[in-house]
C-alpha cells in the first residue's frame, strides 16, 4: 500500500492510496485533473506528466529512456520530471508527492 | 509475406540519408523519416508551421479545392490554444460511460450482423458503416445521419491516386454548410449547434470557422478510422491466436490496440511549411517549402522499437507517434482509441476466426516510395 499525493493546477492536493497498477492509472481511476493517460500507459501520449516533489525524487528513481526522450521536447519539463504511467506502484512510493505538469 | 503484412518502404533511406523526397502537384515535400527527426519538427511549429495557406499542409495538397482553413489543425500558437480548449472537451465525450455504451452497442451490432453473412466486403461493407454510425455519436446527430455519409462512399474526399476531385469534395463541403446553416434556425445538442453558440475572443464562431472545424471532423477521421478497422479485420483474420488471447487477456487490449495503430499508421505522413531556411538531417530546407512528418516511418525506427516490423500484441512501451506528436496531435484520437478498444473486445468475444477470401491492396505513391496503407477491397467470412 503506497499513499500518493498529487497536486493539481489549481493547487489542490489529492491524497489517493494504491497497491498495484501504475500511478497513472490510480490518478485516471480517481479523476485526478491533468491526468488523462490517454495512450493507457504505454508511453506515447505525454498525458501523464507530473513533477516529483524533488526531495522525494529518491522514491520514484529517474525517467527511462524512452520516456526521458518523449520529455525532451516537452516545454514543461524539468529534472523532475516523469511520466506516470511509468511508475509502478510499489510500497517505495509512499508518501511520495506529484504536481501535476502544465501543458499546452 | 503475409495478406495483412504492412512492409516498410521506408527503411533503407531513414537509415541512410533519414529523409524521402515526392513531388506532389509541382510543390514537392521532403519527408522526414527518423522517430526523433519528425518529433523535433512536429515541437518545432514556429520553423515547420501548420497555419499555411489552407490545404497546403496535407499530402496531396488540398490547395486547389479548399479555401477554407480547418480549425485547429491549421492554425498555429498562440490562436491555436484557444480554438483547441474550445474543442477539446467535446472530443473527450468518447470516454464517458454514455457515449462507450452507445458505441459498443453499434459495434455489436454490426458484428452480429457480419457473423449472419456468407462473405463480406470489409471496407464498404463493414469499416464504412462502423466508422459512419460511430460519427453520429462524436456529432451527437440523429443515428439516421449515417446513411448520407455512407451513401458517399470512401472516395468522397479523392479520387484514386494523388488527383483530388473538386467535384467530389464539395459535395461534403455543401453538406456541412446546409448542416451549419440548419443549426443556425434550429439549434439542437449537436456539435454544429455547440460550435455555433461557442465565443471566440468575445466573438461568436462565424460560419467559415464553424465549416473549419467539422471539415476537420469528417475529413481527419474517415480514411484514417476505415483503414485502421480493414487493417485489423485482416490482421486478425490471419491471426487467430491473437483473437484467443485477448479474450483470455482482456487487460492487455489497450496494449493490442496502440501496437496495432502503431503498425498500421493509418496516416502516412502530414505536411509542414518552413518559414524560414532551416537543416532536417543535414538536409538544407528552404523557406516557404514543404517537408512531411513521415508517422507511418517514425512508427518503424528500429532505433526505439524493437522487431518494428512485427505485431507484438502486448507491446509495454509503445512511443509512436500514429496520432501526430505536440501541439497539433489528432483531436480525434480519443475517439478512434475507444472504437478500436470496443472493436477488438467485440471481435475477441464473438469471433473465433476470420477467412480472407480476396483481396486488393491501396498502394500510396510518395515519390521513391510506395506504401501499402491497406486495401481497397477486402473480402472475407466471419466465423462465430
Amino acid at each position: 500500500m503506497a499513499k500518493i499525493s498529487f497536486i493539481t493546477r489549481d493547487n489542490e492536493t489529492i491524497t489517493l492510496e494504491g497497491t498495484s497498477g501504475s500511478v497513472m492509472q490510480l490518478a485516471v481511476d480517481n479523476g485526478v485533473p491533468g491526468i488523462d493517460g490517454d495512450c493507457g500507459g504505454v508511453c506515447s501520449c505525454a498525458t501523464c506528466h507530473v513533477h516529483v516533489a524533488p526531495e522525494h525524487v529518491a522514491k520514484s528513481g529517474d525517467a527511462n529512456e524512452i520516456e526521458a526522450d518523449m520529455l525532451e521536447l516537452n516545454d514543461y519539463a524539468n529534472e523532475q520530471s516523469r511520466l506516470c504511467c511509468q511508475m509502478e506502484i510499489t510500497e517505495e512510493l509512499d508518501g511520495i508527492v506529484l504536481q501535476v505538469a502544465e501543458s499546452d | 509475406m503475409k495478406k495483412s503484412a504492412l512492409p516498410d518502404p521506408f527503411e533503407a533511406a531513414r537509415n541512410g540519408k533519414g529523409f524521402g523526397e515526392m513531388d506532389d502537384q509541382n510543390d514537392p515535400v521532403t519527408m522526414i523519416l527518423g522517430l526523433k527527426d519528425v518529433r523535433k519538427c512536429a515541437h518545432n511549429w514556429k520553423t515547420f508551421q501548420s497555419g499555411a495557406t489552407p490545404g497546403r499542409i496535407v499530402v496531396p495538397s488540398e490547395v486547389h479545392i479548399r479555401d477554407t482553413r480547418q480549425i485547429p489543425f491549421e492554425v498555429d500558437p498562440p490562436e491555436h490554444k484557444d480554438y483547441r480548449a474550445l474543442v477539446e472537451p467535446w472530443f473527450k465525450r468518447p470516454l464517458e460511460e454514455d457515449y462507450s455504451a452507445a458505441l459498443t452497442k453499434q459495434i455489436n451490432a454490426i458484428v452480429d450482423e457480419v457473423l449472419t453473412k456468407d462473405t463480406v466486403e470489409v471496407v464498404e461493407g463493414f469499416s464504412l458503416v462502423l466508422q459512419s454510425r460511430a460519427l453520429t455519436l462524436l456529432l451527437n446527430t440523429p443515428f439516421e445521419e449515417a446513411e448520407t455519409w455512407i451513401s458517399w462512399g470512401t472516395h468522397v474526399f479523392r479520387s484514386h491516386g494523388n488527383s483530388l476531385d473538386g467535384d467530389k469534395a464539395n459535395i461534403l463541403y455543401d453538406y456541412i454548410d446546409e448542416r451549419i446553416k440548419q443549426a443556425a434556425e434550429n439549434p439542437s445538442n449537436d456539435l454544429y449547434s455547440k460550435l455555433l453558440a461557442s465565443t471566440k475572443d468575445g466573438e461568436k464562431l462565424t460560419h467559415e470557422e464553424v465549416k473549419g472545424v467539422m471539415i476537420l471532423t469528417f475529413a481527419g477521421g474517415r480514411d484514417t478510422v476505415i483503414n485502421a478497422i480493414t487493417n485489423a479485420i485482416a490482421y486478425f483474420a490471419e491471426h487467430p491466436e491473437s483473437l484467443v488471447r485477448l479474450k483470455s487477456e482482456p487487460e492487455i487490449i489497450n496494449n493490442a490496440v496502440e501496437e496495432l495503430i502503431r503498425y498500421f499508421s493509418p496516416l502516412t505522413h502530414m505536411g509542414r511549411v518552413a518559414t524560414q531556411d532551416a537543416q532536417v538531417c543535414e538536409h538544407a530546407v528552404k523557406a516557404d517549402s514543404r517537408i512531411s512528418l513521415c508517422w507511418a516511418s517514425a512508427n518503424r525506427d528500429e532505433r526505439t522499437f524493437e522487431n518494428p516490423n512485427e505485431v507484438v500484441i502486448d507491446r509495454k512501451l509503445n512511443p509512436h507517434v500514429a496520432f501526430g506528436f505536440g501541439t497539433h496531435n489528432c483531436l480525434g484520437a480519443t475517439h478512434a482509441r475507444q472504437i478500436m478498444n470496443i472493436l477488438v473486445k467485440t471481435l475477441s468475444e464473438k469471433v473465433k476466426s476470420i477467412d480472407i477470401i480476396d483481396y486488393q491492396e491501396n498502394i500510396e505513391e510518395l515519390g521513391e516510395f510506395e506504401r501499402k496503407v491497406g486495401y481497397d477491397k477486402l473480402t472475407v467470412k466471419f466465423n462465430a
